[in-house]
């Protein structure tokens, strides 16, 4: 389904990797670790299609993904760095105008139930602003809820998030693996998924 | 994918954040207005001066109004990773991109046209040449958002990118400025003003139908 092929990625002078061969199938978990700095963020992009390899190439279901790019994104969700959650909107409304803009049509009930999954039933109209760093990944993470994306590209899923949240996210994770979805994550914490073994792709190997 | 919902989305979503930070709509409506009102304290309060100056003046000033409110038009999306979701959603770019414009202009450029009449009416422009400032004004404005957004796309996460815009473009805005004026002229002279308003025209068709491309390649370089 997924396939890294003889990625390189270099930033300014430095090579962060190179020769890199990777794959994925449906219902597998590929966690990316390595050292801070080892180029994990940068592998996610150059996969998800932010960013172009240095050399090799990235397919989705044996095509290249700039030739696919439509199918290819209408079927993969994103969480980065910067959870995108506008500070001036509520967290409906981020949620709501997220699902629209990339063309998913959710109805009211179904954001509240996705905002209310991730307990944040009770500040559903707060402005962002008002929640914390937190709450904010947790209104990201509610996109991946209603996205109903095949394949799932998290970087650092788990950061700010407390214990109930990190247990929630890893139950979400194990049910789209079951469900056959896929998922490529970098994090610093152990993920503990019942009755998926991980793959592991070290970029400081 | 239905490409008009989406941009009525992006519109919808633009236009509420505007009216959540009016602030920022209103700075550029002020500055407008006063970058207007220096040019008689500058130059002295000769009604005749002022009266064959007028056009440019507002013209000028319409221009570096429009140029203020550049920085916003994706460094807030930059910055919170929306514009990574943008890109990433099946949509294609210059969709979104069109629909970004819009709303800019919408936000910006007619608040300006909007007040542009009073301006030309303190400095005595006659009937006829404030309906063609307007006019003028109507067919350049958006093409300001449009030539703007490359700059505003090409500068994104550099530091003093703001200075940067302007250097970029404002020489580009220079036919937008002449024809505009002239235009307001054109219609003070008696010469009238249909030519400088149809090259407007036609400025306008050629950056609706080119600039999203342009923006969208700066913004791939952007977020690389």
């Amino acid at each position: 389904m997924l396939e890294g092929k003889d990625l390189a990625c270099v930033r300014g002078e430095r090579t962060l990797f190179n020769h890199l061969n990777f794959s994925l199938q449906e219902g597998e978990l590929l966690l990316v670790q390595g050292a801070n700095g080892s180029g994990k963020t940068s592998l996610l992009r150059l996969v998800c299609g932010l960013m172009a390899p240095e050399f090799g190439e990235v397919l989705w279901r044996g095509e290249k993904i700039g030739a696919v790019r439509e199918s290819y994104h209408a079927e993969m969700a994103y969480f980065g760095h910067a959870p995108a959650v506008k500070e001036d909107l509520s967290a409906f409304e981020n949620l709501d105008f997220a699902c629209r803009l990339a063309g998913i049509p959710v109805s009211r009930d179904e954001v509240k139930g996705a905002l209310g999954h991730l307990g944040l039933g009770h500040c559903l109209n707060l402005p962002a602003k008002s929640l914390s760093q937190g709450q904010r990944r947790r209104v990201a993470l509610s996109r991946l809820l209603l996205a109903k994306a095949r394949l799932w590209i998290l970087d650092e899923p788990l950061t700010a998030l407390d214990q109930a949240a990190l247990k929630l996210v890893q139950s979400l994770l194990g049910e789209h693996l079951r469900q056959g979805g896929m998922a490529l994550l970098t994090t610093h914490q152990p993920v503990m998924i019942p009755g998926i073994a991980p793959k592991i792709l070290d970029l400081s190997a | 994918m239905n490409m008009t919902q989406t941009v009525m989305v992006l519109l919808r979503r633009e236009l509420m954040l505007a009216m959540r930070r009016r602030g920022d709509v209103l700075t550029v409506l002020f500055f407008f207005v006063i970058v207007a009102s220096l040019f008689p304290l500058g130059v002295g309060p000769d009604p005749k001066l002022l009266r064959l100056m007028g056009g440019g003046v507002v013209w000028v000033s319409a221009l570096l109004a429009a140029m203020l409110s550049l920085g916003r038009m994706f460094a807030s999306d930059y910055a919170d990773g929306t514009l990574e979701q943008l890109i990433l959603t099946p949509t294609p770019p210059v969709v979104w991109i069109t629909g970004k414009m819009l709303a800019h202009w919408l936000v910006s450029g007619v608040p300006l046209i909007l007040v542009a009449p009073v301006l030309g009416v303190q400095f005595g422009l006659s009937n006829e040449a404030l309906g063609v400032l307007v006019f003028s004004l109507l067919l350049g404005t958006p093409v300001l958002s449009l030539i703007g957004a490359i700059g505003a796309a090409l500068t994104l996460g550099l530091r003093g990118g703001g200075v940067l815009v302007s250097l970029l473009v404002l020489p580009l805005y220079i036919p937008v400025l002449i024809f505009g004026a002239g235009a307001v002229d054109g219609a003070m002279s008696g010469l009238g003003a249909e030519a400088h308003l149809s090259l407007l025209g036609g400025i306008l068709i050629l950056a609706f139908m080119l600039t999203p491309w342009a923006v969208s390649a700066a913004l791939r370089i952007s977020i690389e």
